[in-house]
């Protein structure tokens, strides 16, 4: 990109959304630097040349157009609030990020249909004020940050916590407006036929279904998306049941499998008391640390000698009243005639639609639909945490979802933390179950904006962890941009087939490789050379 | 818990209430208000936190950091400056991202300061 290029660029841009809405200013691009990069202040941090923030789908035609011209490298966000896996940077240094924050509107909610139809930086918040302000009796489903764009959110295969059809952030899409890298704008599914009126109800349309191309790929930006949207329930009941032994966890998530696979519960939440006690039981923790660590056994004797059980799991029912509770009383009866030592106890009780008052008292608000903030307690300053990190990296393994996976991956898993001296994982680490069908290991490694050893310590880490993930057959579902190449790599079946077809379409449909350059792993032919990985 | 919350939005009425400032400067400080909802509030305002925890994250951080030296609610404080909370909002702390112009641009910022130190002693 030479300068007159992007000079000529930067007056085109300008021309197509005003003066205002392009930040070339060191202090404004600054705003665009990821906030939890682990690369903050050094030569490798990635970072953008400017920015620019259309507010229509013209603009965005106009931008790329005159991107396509000069060659100058655009990534796209929405809310930009993607923070462990890359905030609102880019993959690739020195690209214009464009910035669709201000595309924020609410196109579509049908509560008959169950769809709502937005644009990019409509946030889950927004979304959520909207559907209460018109009292529609439909519900989103959030993740943790209720700040996020849905279509971000879904692009990046983000995920939630009520149902299982509605946590698949980009499984419960349906239907795509697209501006493709030429500039021309594509509707996809039932959105091909002109006056189409299920865009938002069937996704297939006829053909090919390229939507995956947009999620976590480079082939264009989407204006439009489309969400389906689940009912609103008359009743919410969660249970809490507990099983004695280690090895409990794989009939314990058989059984839990069953009630989700079958429709009777939404997202199960797994945990260990056992492991929670390790702060006030200084032999349990001298047991843990003890070299080559303790045997399954061992573990057992300690919580059978204190009354802990090795672990718990939250059902989680929704549907009418009655149903809920007499599907509460199947669970604990198939569980308890299987699992000797199982225990339950109820969990929270609520009806919906719910007051003002109510939601406030939840104390899992995203459970029940309701965005929220309240995930960033989680490494805050806090008594217990009087010198937090600057953020974190999530590393985010795939591992199949049953209790045998669950006990490998810790132990697999906490040989390489430890190793390195980080305080994550371990030996009574449960999986996060927002996906449907697997589960996800996720920890956050700490980053620092002061210091640079606890990044590289992190980022080594990383690198090692993705090593050891792929030799058990395990990977990555979503990565900062740091590591897109490394865990793009993991995937490498057949001579890397996938990533050689994802890059002969990026070379058909983009052959400047203006659009987000590197996200996914894709790269633009001109730029191969330069993976990270 | 339940009180503890009804208490705190009523304390909230009150301090947004209570104020009296010019008129153009009265309008900044409700817009600035209504942005302090929407964009702060989620983790700085009253309410219970990740699993029923006593506080959302900001109080909990103010709260740690300050050890009830002030208020651990950002609109109850009156030691802020505007300079300070424009600091806070463009460059972020610990695990808060900054926020960008097409977020919170320069005239809302002067808006959520102009709210945020309202009742400030120190101008």
């Amino acid at each position: 990109m030479s300068a007159a290029d992007f000079n000529a660029a930067i007056t085109k841009f300008k021309a197509a959304v005003g003066e205002k809405y392009v930040f070339t200013s060191d202090e404004d691009v600054a705003l665009y630097r990821d906030a939890y990069s682990p690369m903050w202040g050094t030569p490798q941090e990635l970072l953008a040349s400017a920015a620019v923030a259309p507010d229509t789908v013209e603009q965005v035609q106009a931008i790329v157009r005159a991107a396509n011209e000069h060659k100058i490298p655009l990534y796209p966000i929405s809310t930009g609030k993607n923070v462990g896996y890359g905030g609102s940077a880019p993959n690739l240094h020195g690209s214009v990020v464009l910035d669709l924050k201000r595309m924020n509107r609410i196109l579509e909610v049908d509560d008959r249909r169950g769809f709502a139809l937005v644009e990019p930086g409509v946030a889950y918040f927004d979304l959520y004020r909207h559907i209460q302000e018109k009292k529609l009796k439909v519900w989103i489903d959030c993740p943790d940050p209720g700040w996020g764009s849905l279509i971000g959110n879904s692009l990046d295969h983000g995920v939630g916590y009520t149902f299982g059809a509605f946590r698949d952030h980009f499984g419960s899409h349906c239907g795509m407006e697209v501006v493709l890298p030429n500039g021309e704008i594509m509707r996809t599914g039932m959105g091909a036929l002109p006056g189409a009126k299920t865009w938002q109800d069937y996704k297939y349309g006829f053909g090919p279904y390229v939507d995956g191309l947009f999620g976590q790929g480079n082939f264009g930006i989407v204006t439009k998306m489309g969400f389906w949207l689940m009912p609103e329930p008359e009743a919410y009941q969660s249970g809490y049941v507990s099983v004695p032994k280690r090895h409990d966890i794989i009939a314990l998530v058989d059984h839990v499998n069953y009630l989700e696979h079958i429709g009777l519960i939404g997202q199960p939440n797994y945990s260990s008391p056992l492991g929670r006690t390790q702060r006030n039981e200084p032999d349990l923790r001298a047991l843990v640390g003890k070299a080559g660590g303790p045997s399954d056994e061992e573990l057992d004797r300690f919580g059978a000698a204190k009354g802990i059980p090795s672990w718990e799991v939250e059902l989680q029912f929704y549907g009418p009243a009655k149903t809920v509770a007499a599907n509460w009383e199947y669970a604990r009866e198939r569980i308890g005639a299987s699992i000797p030592g199982s225990t339950f106890r109820d969990g929270h009780s609520y009806r919906f639609p719910m007051t003002d008052e109510q939601k406030a008292a939840v104390e899992h608000k995203v459970a029940v639909g309701i965005p929220a903030m309240s995930i960033f307690s989680i490494g805050a300053r806090s008594e217990l945490n009087p010198s937090p990190t600057d953020g974190h990296l999530w590393f985010a393994p795939i591992i199949p979802k049953t209790g045998e996976a669950i006990l490998e991956s810790q132990r697999a898993f906490a040989k390489v933390y430890q190793e390195f001296g980080l305080n994550v994982g371990g030996i009574f680490q449960t999986p996060a179950t927002w996906i449907y069908r697997a589960f996800v290991m996720i920890v956050g490694m700490p980053v620092s904006r002061s210091n640079k050893e606890i990044n590289a310590k992190s980022m080594a880490a990383f690198k090692r962890v993705v090593e050891v993930a792929a030799e058990h057959g395990w990977a990555e579902y979503r990565s900062p941009p740091a590591f897109a190449d490394l865990v793009a790599d993991s995937y490498s079946y057949n001579d890397h087939a996938l990533r050689r077809f994802n890059e002969q379409l990026k070379d058909a449909v983009d052959p400047n490789g203006i659009i987000a350059a590197g996200r996914g792993g894709i790269w633009p032919r001109h730029l191969r050379g330069g993976r990270k990985a | 818990m339940k009180m503890r919350v009804l208490a705190l939005f009523a304390l909230m009425g009150i301090a947004t209430t209570g104020f009296a400032a010019a008129p153009g400067k009265a309008q900044q400080i409700a817009e600035g208000e209504k942005l302090y909802k929407y964009w702060c509030s989620g983790c700085h305002g009253p309410g219970i936190g990740q699993n029923g925890a006593p506080y959302l994250p900001g109080e909990t951080a103010l709260r740690a950091k300050y050890k009830g030296a002030v208020p651990g609610l950002l609109h109850e404080r009156t030691d802020l400056t505007p300079e300070f909370v424009k600091l806070f909002v463009r460059q972020g702390i610990t695990i808060m991202p900054f926020f960008r112009k097409t977020e919170i641009d320069d005239q809302q910022l002067d808006a959520i300061a102009a709210y945020l130190t309202r009742n400030s002693k120190t101008k």
